[in-house]
């Protein structure tokens, strides 16, 4: 029986497990399939305060888990799949059960920290070209786009700074957008705007991707067809809160509601970071977010004592 | 590192030509989820050590063998068996997952 459950291993995660390892409090932690976190799929971190040169993101994900282990977090690679609360709270302290891909886990508390993840369109063409030519990651593919044309496709900042990350290798990169209004800041849209290698197609709507063996063009719900040898998406992202439907009060996001600090709607289960928040969705908040959360297991665990 | 390092130099002697099932992770050192993926493929070597044949090859140093197998998304991993692509992964894959695999196809 562990003390703490951390599920999730970006900086909320690693962040909770340093505090409750610090605290004496048996810790494992889950680190869920993108290990690591977002921040693995961007390049150089600049507004995590500490290292006035910027970060590499994998590389502060790598630390914090050197830094959790240190105090005695177990890091495990698993997936939980479902929460249980056990059986009739005959006992006095309630636990609960995690079903993961290797094994059950029993926890006094669990926090949730599992993030969020990029959107997909939803096509049924796009599944069929991942590693084809749709990506949602352009710091990882952008490479295999020397010289070619790529489509981004949303209207917020990560779509601003994936078309300019992808300039360093396409030789055009069309930004995509459904409205002809930007979630993008101010800072970043005009960078986008400047650059002559990026173009705008705006309140259109892509229908389908087609291509054989790999892409090479989409439909618009418009009637067009537009050549490109890769589609990047830059849409979003939906909080990864699937298996706690049953388990804790969800908003109608998917993200998990939380009542008092971070406490869940289930007395015992906390969340922090991404799944919860939707306004800041930064690194630091999370890890914010991934003290408060052990900190308020760790009262919660002293008073049922 | 654990396992083997390809190149377009030996990929058809070590992968091609293999006797064994092989592993290739194809990766670069500017990928931040490439570097989630090692150490796994290293635990991998260690755990099928003499049953299948395991290595990373990096995309940036050896683009022709990217090429040729249609690399565009990494980490891409593929396994080898007698010549031919039997299994593709594209992302970050846990070590259970290669391993089921691997042994599946020894």
């Amino acid at each position: 029986m562990y003390d703490v459950v951390i599920i999730g291993s970006g900086p909320a995660g690693y962040t909770a497990a340093l505090y409750t390892s610090r605290a004496f409090l048996k810790t494992v932690l889950f680190t869920g399939i993108q290990i690591g976190g977002q921040l693995t799929t961007t390049t150089d971190v600049d507004n995590y305060p500490g290292f006035p040169k910027g970060i590499d993101g994998t590389q502060l994900m790598m630390d914090m888990k050197v830094q959790v282990e240190r105090f005695g977090t177990e890091v495990v690679s698993d997936t939980i799949s479902n929460i249980q609360s056990s059986i009739p709270n005959t006992e006095k302290q309630k636990a609960f059960v995690l079903k993961g891909e290797k094994g059950i886990y029993e926890a006094k508390t669990v926090i949730v920290a599992t993030g969020a993840t990029a959107m997909y369109l939803g096509l049924p063409s796009e599944n069929m070209f991942a590693g084809k030519g749709v990506s949602a990651c352009a710091t990882c593919d952008g490479f295999f786009f020397r010289g070619k044309e790529v489509v981004v496709v949303g209207g917020g900042d990560t779509a601003m700074e994936e078309a300019t990350f992808l300039t360093k290798f396409a030789t055009k990169v069309t930004i995509i957008h459904r409205r002809d209004e930007f979630r993008a800041s101010a800072i970043m849209l005009d960078r986008a705007k400047k650059d002559p290698k990026i173009s705008f197609l705006l309140n259109k709507e892509i229908i389908e991707i087609y291509g054989d063996p790999v892409v090479q063009g989409l439909k618009l719900k418009s009637g067009e067809d537009i050549k490109t040898d890769g589609v990047f998406l830059a849409i979003g992202h939906r909080p990864n809160t699937d298996f706690l439907k049953n388990v804790v009060e969800l908003d109608a996001k998917g993200y998990v509601v939380t009542k008092k600090n971070t406490e869940t709607s289930m007395l015992g289960i906390f969340a922090a970071g991404d799944c919860v928040d939707h306004r800041y969705r930064q690194a630091i908040v999370a890890a914010g977010q991934g003290c408060m959360a052990a900190m308020d297991a760790e009262k919660y665990l002293e008073e049922q004592k | 590192m654990v396992g083997i390092i390809f190149t377009d130099a030996n990929f058809d002697a070590e992968v091609t030509q293999s006797s064994i099932p092989t592993l290739v992770d194809f990766w670069a050192t500017w990928c931040g989820p490439c570097r989630v993926q090692g150490p796994i493929v290293e635990e991998v070597a260690v755990a099928m050590e003499g049953k299948a044949k395991v290595g990373k090859i990096d995309v940036d140093q050896n683009p022709a063998t990217a090429q040729k197998y249609g690399i565009m998304s990494i980490p891409t991993l593929l396994i080898f068996k007698s010549g031919q692509v039997v299994k593709q992964f594209v992302g970050v894959q846990s070590k259970d997952t290669l391993v089921g695999e691997l042994q599946r196809l020894s």
